[in-house]
Formats: C-alpha cells, sequence, structure tokens
C-alpha cells in the first residue's frame, strides 16, 4: 500500500500506461536515458541523437539533437545520461574524448552547452550527481576519471585509477560523497568526491573487464556489477570487505546492469556480444531468468526502467536500429517454458523423480511400469514464504527403487558393444545387427534390421535365415527362430537352438559373399516352403503398425519398452569419410547385379503396388524384381526409428540412422536427430561405454553432435612426486622440476603414449615396452617384478 | 661460426637482385661474397642476439616448455630480446598449434603454411612442413593444394583475403565457409583457423621485418622443404650500415643529423604532450588528418631494389615463388591501399565500435575457449611493452610512440580510432619508418636491409625488433577484429 502511494505521487496521480512498442531509428544506438518525467527518453548513437516523447501507442521524435551540416565527431556518442533533476540537462561522453553537456532550453536550434575535452582517449560513462544539480562526472579509456562543475570551465578534480581504463562509473544514491567506478582489468574501487588523491577501497569483481555496475535503488550498500566473465555479482559494500552477496551466470558477457524499480531482487542485463535479449533475474534464483524480452535483433545497447518507481516499463535501444518500450507483463518468462520435473538415477539404479505435485498425482495411475516394481516414496519440500516462485516450487519426489536383477541392461550394453556402424556394406552391417539382436532375445529389433537390408540393398543377397525370423516373433517363447525348417524340431530346446542361430548366421554370411546367385536360389525354395507355413498376419509388412501391436500383446516383451534401449556397435576404427559418403559403391554394385536376378523371377513384378499388409515374401520378390526406389519406404523407415525412439529404444533409432546415413537422414529434421543422439550418447556414458559413445560421436552427422569430440580434449596430469598438477606441460613438473613420466627402457621422457604395468607401476614408450616383453618377462627397471603386456 | 665459404650452393641462401643478376649474367666468374652475419637474424649483428641469449636462462625455460619443435629457433632467438614479451608469445602459439582445439594438429600447420605461403615466407614454411609431417599429416598434400581435402582448400579465399586486404571479408565468405553441405566449417574450428592464419600471417611480418636467417641446420630434408631462401640480395646486406646512402630519407627530417634526428623526436614528443592542453584540432581537421594519413601511406612506396621491376623481368628466375604458390591460388592478389578504392565509401572500420576488448574477445573466447585471454594477454603485453628508454636516453614516456605505431598499422587497414589525433603520426614516424612500416605489414616479403637501416640510426636493435613487434600484433589484431566482424554479423 505504501508503495503505491509512493508510485502515484511520483507520477504526479497518474499511473504509467503504455504497450509493448518499438520503433526504427535511423542508426544503431550505443545508449538511452530516461528524462525524470518518464514521458521522454533520448537515444545517441555514432549517427544519431534524438529525444523522442512516449506516448500511449509509439514513440514520436520530438527534437534532434545532431545538428549541423558536418557531422562531427563530438556528437558521436558512446554515452548519454538525463540529469534526474532538471529536465533540461543532458550530457553525452563522445568517443574521441569529449564530454558534452546540453541544455535543452536554449532558444536556439543547437543545444550544445559545454565542451570538456580534457580526456585524452573515449569517454566510456559520464553520469550525473543524483541530488546535486551541477555535478558530473566522467570515466574514460585513458584511465582517468574527472568531475566537473557545470558552472566551472574546467574539471573540479581528477581521479586516477592508477589501474586501466575505466568502464563505468555510477554515484551511489544514497551517499551524497561516494561513487564506483569499475575497470578493464576487473578492480572496482569505491571513491570519495571529496579525496582525488586515493580511492577508499578497491577489490577485485571480475576476470577480466567489469563494464557495468549499478548501486541498488533502496538497499544502501548494494552494488551490482556484471563483467566480461559473463557474470553479474551482487556486493555488499556496507562491511568492512566487499561481500559477494549474489552471483548471476547469464550466457555472455554483460554490457549493462539495472535494477529493477520496487524490486528489492531484480536487475535486468543485456549482453554485448552474441547474445540479443534482455533479461530480467531474480537475484536469488541465479539460473533462470525472471523474464526475458526478445524483441531485438542485434545486440541491445542501452536499457533503462522508465520510471524510478515503476517496475513494469523497460525502455531499450539496439544496434538493430530499434527503440523499444517492453512491458514487463508482455515478457516471456523461461521458467514457464522450463521443465519443472528432474529425474536422476542413483548408483543402484534407483530412480528418483520430482515433480510438480499436481503431475505426479494424474499421473501416477498410468505410468507404463508402474505397477509391481513402484515403491515411490514422496516427499514434500517445505515452502519458504519469501520464495517469489511459490507455484513452482511446492513439488513432490519419488523414489522408485529397482528390483534386483529387473532393471538388468546388459542387452543394452551387449548390443551397443556388438553392433557395427560403419565400415562395411551396408547389408553386412544390417544382417550383423541383426545377428547381435537375435541372439540377445530381441526379435523384434532384428526383423527390423532383416527389413532394413531389403529395402535398402538391392536383391541377391536377402538370406532366407532372415525372412524366417518373422516366423519367430510369434513364438510366445519370445525365442528367435533362425530357420523354417528347424522351427517345429527346434521349439523346445531353447539352448540348442541359439547355438544353432549363431552357427547358421555365420555360415550364411559366408555363402552370401561366395556366390549370391546360388543363395539365391536356395533362398527361394525356402521362402516358398516357409510361406505356405506361417500364418500371414505375422508377416511384418507395416513395420510401424505391427510392431506397436505385437508390444502390447506380448507381456514378455514389456521389459524392452523401459526407456533406455540402445545401440549396436563394435569398436571399429572407422574414418570420418565413410560417414559423408555411406557405401555408394557396393550399392551400385548391388544394382548392377539384379537384372540377371529379376530374370529368373519375373512372377513378382506384379505386387509392385507396395501395400501395409501384404506379406513379407512378396515384399523380398518385389524388391527383387521392380527395383523399387529405396526412398519410396523412406517416409515408412522414418516413421519406424520415431517408432523406437518413442519407445525409448533410441540405440535402435540411432543405429539405424548411422547405418543408413544419407539415405534417411535428410527426412528426419536435424533437431529430432541431435536429440537421438544426445539420448544415446548420454546413455552410453552412463554405461560407462566410452569407446562406443565416442565412435557413436564421430559417426553422427550433426554438427552439434561431432562438435563434441571438439571440446575439452585435455587430459590433466598430475607429478607423481609432489602430486600437483602438472599444467603447462604433461611431462615435467614445474614445481619439483622432475621428469614426470620416464622410460624404463630408453630412460628419456614419455611426451606420447605411457604404457604401465598395473603391478609395478613402471612403464615407458609403448614400443619399448612391447619390444622388451618380447625378449623378457622381467620388468625393464630390474624390480623384479613379471610384467605382462597383452 | 661455421660459415659456408662461397660454394654454389650457399650462394643460392640468398635472393639475388636484378642488378647483381645482370653482373653475373656478363661476368659468370665473378662469386657472390657470403655474408658477414650468420646469427638468427641477417639485420641484427650475431653478437647482439647472442649476447642477450646466453644470460637468459628463463628463454631456455620457455623454449623448452612452449617450443614446438623443441629447439631455440630464430624467431625465438630474436624475440628473446623481450623475454617478457617471448611467454605469452610461445604461450599463446603452443597453444595454438599443440592445445586443446577443435582442429586436428596436421590440419593446423597446413593452415599455417597456407598462411605463410601467402608472404613467400619460406622460412615458416619449412618450419611447419616439418612439423606437419611430425604431426602425422598426409605428405601428399604438401604437393600442393589440389591435394589436400575441399574443406581445406575452402580456406584459400579467407587466407588470401586476411592477408592483404582484410577489410573485404564479409559476412557472405563467412557463410560460405561454414554452410556447404559437407565440406563446411563449424564455428569453433573456423574460428581457430583463422587465430592461426591470423598469427602466420603477422609472424610472417616479424621474420621478414627483423630479416630472420633460414635455420642453420635443417633436419635430413623430407624433399618438401622449399629451398631455404632469405629474400635479401647479398649486396644489399653487403652495404651493411650505409647510413648515407639512404635514398628514402630525403625529406624534411632526412638531412638531420643522425644524433640530433632522435633528439628531435624527443623534442617533438614532449611538443605534442604540451600542446593537447591548448590547441585542440577541429573535427573536421581530425576527418582529414585520418585520410590524409591513409592517402599518404598510398605515396609511401614500398618498392625497393629489385622489387619495383616489372613482375616479367625476372619471372624465370623466381623459382621459390612458383615453389610456395603451390600453396595458395591467385598469386597476383596482394595489398591494396585502403584509401585507394576509389569508389569513395567503403566504410572506414571504427574502432570503438568493434573492439577487441568487448566484443572480439568475447566471440573468439566462446567459440575457441582460452585462447581469447591468451590473445588478450599477448596484446597488452606488447602495447604496453616498455623500458622506458629510447635509445640513450633514459625514462622516456614511449606512450605515444607505441600508440602511433600501433595506431598507423590499423590504419592502414582502414581501422580509424575516434580519440586519435593523426596528426601525432605524422609527428612521430619520420618517412623512412613509415616505408619500413608499411612494407612490414603489408608487403613483409620485400622488405630489405637498407628499410631496416634507415630508420632510427641512434636505435638499438633491441628497440626496432620492439618496433616489428608491435607491427606483429597491431597486424594480428587488425585481421582478427575483420574477420570476427564478419562472423558476428554471420551469427546476427
Amino acid at each position: 500500500m505504501e508503495k503505491m502511494s509512493r508510485v502515484t505521487t511520483a507520477l504526479g496521480g497518474s499511473a504509467l500506461t503504455g504497450h509493448t512498442m518499438h520503433c526504427h531509428l535511423d542508426a544503431p544506438a550505443n545508449a538511452i536515458s530516461v528524462c525524470r518525467d518518464a514521458a521522454q527518453v533520448v537515444v545517441a548513437g555514432r549517427s544519431i541523437f534524438k529525444i523522442y516523447a512516449i506516448e500511449e501507442e509509439q514513440f514520436v521524435e520530438k527534437l534532434n539533437l545532431r545538428v549541423g551540416r558536418k557531422p562531427s565527431l563530438n556528437l558521436s556518442c558512446a554515452d548519454v545520461v538525463w540529469h534526474q533533476m532538471d529536465e533540461n540537462l543532458l550530457a553525452t561522453a563522445a568517443t574521441n574524448g569529449v564530454v558534452v553537456t546540453w541544455n535543452l532550453g536554449r532558444p536556439s536550434r543547437n543545444k550544445q552547452d559545454q565542451l570538456f575535452t580534457e580526456h585524452k582517449r573515449t569517454v566510456n560513462k559520464v553520469c550525473f550527481h543524483p541530488s546535486e544539480a551541477h555535478v558530473l562526472l566522467s570515466g574514460s579509456q585513458d584511465g582517468f576519471m574527472k568531475c566537473f562543475d557545470l558552472r566551472k570551465k574546467d574539471s573540479v578534480s581528477t581521479f586516477s585509477g592508477q589501474s586501466e581504463s575505466v568502464r563505468d562509473v555510477q554515484f551511489s544514491i544514497r551517499d551524497y560523497f561516494t561513487f564506483a567506478s569499475t575497470f578493464e582489468n576487473g578492480n572496482v574501487q569505491l571513491w570519495d568526491i571529496r579525496r582525488p588523491d586515493r580511492c577508499e577501497r578497491m577489490f577485485t569483481a571480475h576476470n577480466g573487464p567489469v563494464f557495468c555496475c549499478d548501486w541498488h535503488p533502496d538497499d544502501r550498500g548494494w552494488l551490482a556489477t556484471g563483467g566480461r566473465d559473463k557474470m553479474v555479482k551482487v556486493w555488499d559494500m556496507t562491511t568492512h570487505r566487499a561481500k559477494e552477496m549474489h552471483c548471476v551466470q547469464t550466457i555472455a558477457s554483460v554490457a549493462r546492469v539495472k535494477w529493477r524499480p520496487e524490486c528489492r531482487h531484480h536487475l535486468a542485463t543485456c549482453s554485448m556480444m552474441v547474445d540479443h535479449n534482455i533479461y530480467v533475474w531474480d537475484v536469488r534464483r541465479p539460473f533462470v531468468p525472471a523474464a526475458m524480452f526478445e524483441e531485438h535483433r542485434d545486440v541491445t545497447t542501452g536499457i533503462a526502467w522508465r520510471h524510478p518507481h515503476d517496475p513494469s516499463f523497460l525502455l531499450s535501444g539496439s544496434k538493430d536500429s530499434t527503440l523499444c518500450q517492453h512491458l514487463f507483463r508482455d515478457a516471456s518468462q523461461p521458467v514457464e517454458r522450463a521443465n519443472p520435473e528432474g529425474l536422476c538415477y542413483g548408483l543402484f539404479g534407483d530412480l528418483a523423480f520430482a515433480a510438480k505435485e499436481s503431475l505426479v498425482a494424474t499421473d501416477s495411475g498410468r505410468k507404463p511400469y508402474a505397477g509391481d516394481r513402484r515403491h515411490p516414496i514422496f516427499f514434500k519440500r517445505k515452502l519458504d514464504p519469501a520464495e517469489p516462485f511459490t507455484g513452482l516450487a511446492s513439488s513432490a519426489l519419488s523414489v522408485f527403487e529397482m528390483e534386483p536383477g529387473s532393471g538388468s541392461m546388459s542387452w543394452f550394453v551387449d548390443t551397443a558393444e556388438r553392433y557395427a556402424l560403419a565400415g562395411r556394406p551396408l547389408a553386412e552391417l544390417c544382417d550383423h545387427n541383426a545377428k547381435v539382436a537375435r541372439e540377445l532375445g530381441r526379435n523384434q529389433v532384428a526383423q527390423t534390421w532383416t527389413m532394413l537390408r531389403m529395402i535398402y540393398c538391392s536383391p541377391g543377397v536377402v538370406p532366407t535365415t532372415n525372412l524366417n525370423h518373422s516366423v519367430g516373433k510369434g513364438s510366445s517363447c519370445g525365442l528367435p527362430l533362425m530357420n523354417s525348417f528347424n522351427l517345429k524340431d527346434m521349439s523346445q530346446g531353447l539352448g540348442s537352438e541359439t547355438r544353432l542361430d549363431r552357427s547358421k548366421g555365420d555360415t550364411r554370411s559366408d555363402t552370401v559373399l561366395l556366390d549370391s546367385s546360388a543363395t539365391l536360389i536356395t533362398n527361394e525354395d525356402n521362402e516358398e516352403t516357409e510361406g505356405s507355413d506361417v500364418p500371414a498376419d505375422y508377416l511384418l509388412g507395416d513395420v510401424e503398425g505391427e510392431e506397436e501391436e505385437l508390444y502390447l500383446l506380448d507381456p514378455e516383451h514389456a521389459h524392452t519398452e523401459e526407456p533406455e534401449y540402445v545401440l549396436p556397435q563394435e569398436a571399429f576404427p572407422l574414418r570420418h569419410e565413410i560417414v559423408d559418403t555411406p557405401p555408394g559403391p557396393e550399392h551400385l554394385q548391388d544394382k548392377a547385379e539384379s537384372p540377371h536376378v529379376s530374370g529368373s523371377e519375373a512372377d513378382a513384378a506384379s505386387l509392385a503396388p507396395v501395400d501395409a499388409s501384404f506379406s513379407l515374401i512378396s515384399v523380398s520378390h518385389a524388391l527383387y524384381d521392380s527395383r523399387l526406389p529405396p526412398d519410396f519406404f523412406s517416409a515408412l523407415v522414418c516413421d519406424m526409428l520415431r517408432f523406437y525412439a518413442e519407445q525409448g529404444d533410441v540405440q535402435m533409432a540411432v543405429s539405424v540412422l548411422i547405418v543408413l546415413g544419407e539415405r534417411v537422414r535428410k527426412d528426419i529434421d536435424e533437431q529430432t536427430q541431435e536429440h537421438w543422439y544426445t539420448s544415446y550418447i548420454d546413455l552410453l556414458q552412463r554405461f560407462c561405454l566410452w569407446n562406443v559413445s565416442n565412435q557413436v560421436v564421430k559417426l553422427s552427422t550433426s554438427r552439434a553432435i561431432s562438435c563434441l569430440n571438439q571440446a575439452s580434449t585435455t587430459l590433466h596430469v598430475n607429478c607423481s612426486h609432489c602430486k600437483r598438477p602438472m599444467s603447462s606441460r604433461g611431462w615435467v613438473c614445474d614445481r619439483c622440476h622432475r621428469c614426470a613420466s620416464m622410460c624404463a627402457v630408453c630412460h628419456h621422457v614419455v611426451k606420447g603414449l605411457f604404457v604401465w604395468c598395473q603391478g609395478c607401476s613402471h612403464g615407458g614408450h609403448l614400443q619399448h615396452i612391447m619390444k622388451w616383453l618380447e625378449g623378457s618377462s622381467h620388468c625393464p627397471a630390474g624390480c623384479g617384478h613379471l610384467c605382462e603386456y597383452s | 661460426m661455421n660459415r659456408g665459404g662461397s660454394s654454389p650452393s650457399a650462394a643460392a641462401n640468398y635472393l639475388l637482385c636484378t642488378n647483381c643478376r645482370k653482373v653475373l649474367r656478363k661476368d659468370k666468374r665473378i662469386r657472390v661474397s657470403q655474408p658477414l652475419t650468420r646469427g638468427p637474424s641477417a639485420f641484427i649483428p650475431e653478437k647482439e642476439v647472442v649476447q642477450a641469449n646466453t644470460v637468459d636462462e628463463r628463454t631456455n625455460f620457455l623454449v623448452e616448455e612452449y617450443s614446438t619443435s623443441g629447439r631455440l629457433d630464430n624467431i625465438t632467438q630474436v624475440m628473446s630480446l623481450h623475454a617478457q614479451y617471448l611467454e605469452s608469445f610461445l604461450r599463446s602459439q603452443f597453444y595454438m598449434l599443440r592445445m586443446d582445439g577443435p582442429l586436428p594438429l596436421p590440419h593446423r600447420h597446413y593452415i599455417a603454411i597456407m598462411a605463410a605461403a601467402r608472404h613467400q615466407c619460406s622460412y615458416l614454411i619449412n618450419m611447419h612442413v616439418d612439423e606437419f609431417l611430425k604431426t602425422g599429416g598426409i605428405a601428399e598434400w604438401l604437393n600442393g593444394l589440389e591435394y589436400v581435402p575441399q574443406r581445406l582448400k575452402n580456406l584459400n579465399e579467407i587466407n588470401k583475403l586476411l592477408a592483404h586486404r582484410p577489410w573485404l571479408i564479409t559476412k557472405e565468405h563467412i557463410q560460405k565457409l561454414v554452410k556447404t553441405g559437407e565440406n563446411n566449417w563449424s564455428l569453433p574450428e573456423l574460428v581457430h583457423a583463422v587465430v592461426l592464419l591470423a598469427h602466420y600471417h603477422a609472424l610472417a611480418s616479424f621474420v621478414f621485418g627483423s630479416g630472420i636467417n633460414p635455420e642453420r641446420d635443417p633436419e635430413i630434408s623430407n624433399g618438401f622443404r622449399l629451398i631455404s631462401v632469405n629474400n635479401f640480395c647479398v649486396c644489399d646486406l653487403a652495404n651493411d650500415n650505409n647510413i648515407e646512402n639512404a635514398s628514402l630519407t630525403g625529406n624534411s627530417f632526412g638531412i638531420v643529423g643522425s644524433l640530433s634526428e632522435l633528439e628531435a623526436l624527443m623534442e617533438r614528443m614532449k611538443r605534442l604532450q604540451e600542446e593537447r592542453e591548448d590547441e585542440e584540432a577541429s573535427q573536421e581537421e581530425m576527418t582529414t588528418r585520418f585520410e590524409k594519413e591513409t592517402k599518404e601511406s598510398l605515396f609511401v612506396v614500398s618498392g625497393d631494389t629489385f622489387h619495383s621491376f616489372p613482375h616479367s623481368d625476372f619471372e624465370d628466375d623466381m623459382i621459390i615463388t612458383s615453389d610456395v604458390s603451390r600453396y595458395i591460388e591467385d598469386p597476383g592478389f596482394g595489398y591494396e591501399d585502403f584509401a585507394r578504392r576509389g569508389e569513395e565509401h567503403l566504410p572506414t572500420f571504427r574502432a570503438q565500435d568493434y573492439t577487441w576488448e568487448n566484443h572480439g574477445f568475447s566471440l573468439v573466447n566462446r567459440l575457441y575457449s582460452d585462447i581469447g585471454h591468451l590473445l588478450d594477454e599477448k596484446f597488452r603485453m606488447v602495447y604496453n611493452l616498455t623500458y622506458n628508454t629510447m635509445a640513450t636516453h633514459e625514462d622516456v614516456d614511449t606512450t605515444m610512440l607505441r600508440r602511433a605505431l600501433f595506431n598507423y598499422v590499423h590504419c592502414m587497414f582502414g581501422i580509424r580510432y575516434d580519440d586519435y589525433d593523426y596528426g601525432e603520426v605524422n609527428q612521430l614516424l619520420e618517412r623512412s619508418l613509415k616505408v619500413y612500416i608499411k612494407t612490414v605489414t603489408c608487403y613483409p616479403e620485400r622488405t630489405t636491409k637498407r628499410m631496416y637501416d634507415s630508420y632510427w640510426h641512434q636505435f638499438k636493435h633491441s628497440e626496432k625488433v620492439h618496433v616489428n613487434l608491435l607491427l606483429m600484433e597491431a597486424r594480428m589484431q587488425a585481421e582478427l577484429l575483420y574477420a570476427l566482424r564478419a562472423i558476428t554479423r554471420y551469427l546476427t
């Protein structure tokens, strides 16, 4: 209530009104400042210096202060400030080091009042005393701050920062004599205006230049500073040593910072580079901005709250040559878009899940894995009454315990390790992966691989065994069936079957390589026999629909639905090139072979129009003959990938994506791909499958992903003697001046690969050790240990 | 040390200027005498450098720590005259060649080779050919640009512009590199490449500017090394200390006796310092002064000795050029005066609108972490480096002089500081020095010992090296600013 009344008095009885609006300036702005009546704003830049009236619906240009025919450098403004006591008085800082004052009361067209040319370099900032009419302060690149009395022609006093360029100067609002200045070297100094000889206090606030500072309008001791190190810090200056109260980490260097009126913990920031938005932060909540204004298309250079007692209007000027008025209620609030859920795995597979209470309550009924495995424990967080974000703060935490064994992800690890993703022709990759999946009892996945192979690798080489797989699917025991001939005989003995599987798989690939036409013929026979045995419904024509059904029908498969599925891979040394040019040549070859194949199987030609429900066998035939372009299926394949991803099996989605490469990549949007990749990589790393994850990163075609491998590739080592990190070089310790890793064989420093025995910890150059151990089984250092090298 | 005698092979170490060549053609029996200095630099007497070196353990320590080749090369030796600077130089160079970064090691060296080739700097090329092979580069690439992947080849355009006319770089160039399907560069990679290019262009300036000699004991030739050549003709070097001969000092300062020359300079500095307070130039005058300075640099012709002859005159003899040219395309593309581009305004780059400290740093550091800090430190170091001496005088504030040098280089690349009075440049930098600066920054391969000798006769060699350091860093910063500005524009 008290506040309200204050606002109204300050506004002279009428509250501010207005809309979010913007107007185009002719040139980029460098700074803006508001008149104390909150109805006018001045915009200054290299080639603009104008006053705009802020009206209900729009900005109206009121005055152009840039007069004269020849633009003078004195008018190239780096900063501008409007006196908060006298609405006729303005001051600008020019890039050539001149400080100019302007008197709007002058009758002539040229309102320029005084010119101070005392600074030798660009003046970065000017600041009027908040309560004294004639005192002006300036800070310049030359490292000096000067205090001017506007009634005199020269500066009254000069303050030397004794360090580098001054970036900002601000009079304290409460302490009559105090001002703060910030420097390019990261320091902040506090001065008493009466004592130009030395500063009252100095401390290092940031790493790198401190671009801006702002005194809290109410809290007398608080100073906010923003720097190139992307931080905003709030300091309490009342204590003996400046104390850091809050720290906000932004995403780009902070160019301006302004406390929000009437909101004790809010401040607005904009950045100098890269990021164009204006953020309003609650300093107690330093990770998510409370509000965000996204109107500008280029960096925002100046921000100002329209009225010192009204928290809802923010004005901003930008390099994109626009002046904006932002309304707080129109701001976008990242918090709302943020995921208010948190999810974390414990060491033993326990899962903790925090979400809004309401969400948990409604959801609990339909969690797929709810049922027996779930033992939720609820915690409720005590609410802090001062906490402004009450709505979001009430959350529930559920913990799900893992039943021993139930969450085993060994299939994931196995698949990830054994899948082959590149380095071989597509057909082989598919076969291999299908085999892997089959051996792990994941028939559906295996089937998918087989299908892919058929779709993308034209004729000839589709082995029968794969086809038969679709039959296996149907069996309730979920066992992989290799061959229809075996189907009946073998359905009892699990073990033997699997073994058989393997051997079949192997021989099959051999034959394929040897003579494709020969296999073809046998295949054909098999297919036919098979076809007669198999109920057509089980054959997967429509990948998506059918599979889904299978999942639903078959409770045994339920475990496969758990959120993490993953990839298959084998640790092949892969080259980048392969990624970009997927096995194109083989493809051609296959095609070349197809003519004679199709000749022998002319009957299938009629099946060309592909329907979701046709049988598997016909698919293969159709492919052989009419050679449907693989593109034909890509939509289907994409749907299939999405299906897997949604099922939680990113492993499959990503593996297929990699294996198929160019063939499907373009049909799935970049973001989705990126999302899959990141999820999969995350999973792999969780399982310590570093090699695999690295391979995936390498093979990924998404730029954002392949960048992952290019960042933080440094490994730091500690000295083996003094245990200090060896920061500069990896082989000599700066501290104890000893070489850390000597080769036990040649007694030289090892700068590259260092291999050592885990038994006696002696080691050396890989080559040397290998050689040594060929001839001797003892440690080369002579310690007597029997080292082994494998 | 072991001078090679006057065997023909040793003679190949130096280029022959047209005059000498004519003489040689006429009379085959004349042997070219070998240059006298065999220290790290052809310009600086060996003892000057070596003296300083033996004292300096620190240099050795630094070399051990940061050198990629593991030896004290000539550049380092000459730079060790300024040990403070040397550390930040080596550290940043080591970082961009060997540490965490988006580009594979061999690529980094190949980019260095491409950059050095723009200025036909065989010294740097040889150095990096070795390193390239050592880090596992594919030897085939060294046959020339046709043999490298398209991706690296695409860098050629930006290399060319950056080296000679950085103001022409636009966001379209960046776009072309970043968005070309399979051969695209990621932004971090591009920034890394740009930093390398700028670094090696600038370093080439230093190599020529300080007359760095070829390394004495090239490791076993791998077939890709170029014949180590200095671009100075022996006759040029033989004219040692030929002060009177300096045809270039023909303007007002030239006649002043060399000792009073120094005093005159100091006098002018003092006067400028005082003048500041009372006389203030009008705006228009300031603008014209900048323009005058850029324009005047037009007439500062750098051609000296044989280089001023039309190309055809010595084309057949320019073996090195053809050797080097396999790493570049469009070898004819060179520096063109910023002011000349007749059609008036390609706008000057306003330094205040895109500064290294505010903008360049943030961008570089964002895309290629930590290099920003290292470069920042290096720029600061070179800008603030001073011993408060000038030749024989002590306790002199040389800030003005340093700033004039720095800004003059930027001025030639069209970068203008609002808060600088370009009249100062005229006052402080004599004509022969301007010639030298322009040559070193814009056409380093044409630098001659005569140019090096013709300015500041009283100054110590270490001070001239200091000048070279300033020129090098100013040039690097200018290139970076243009490239980074284009990237920023591409991003927005």
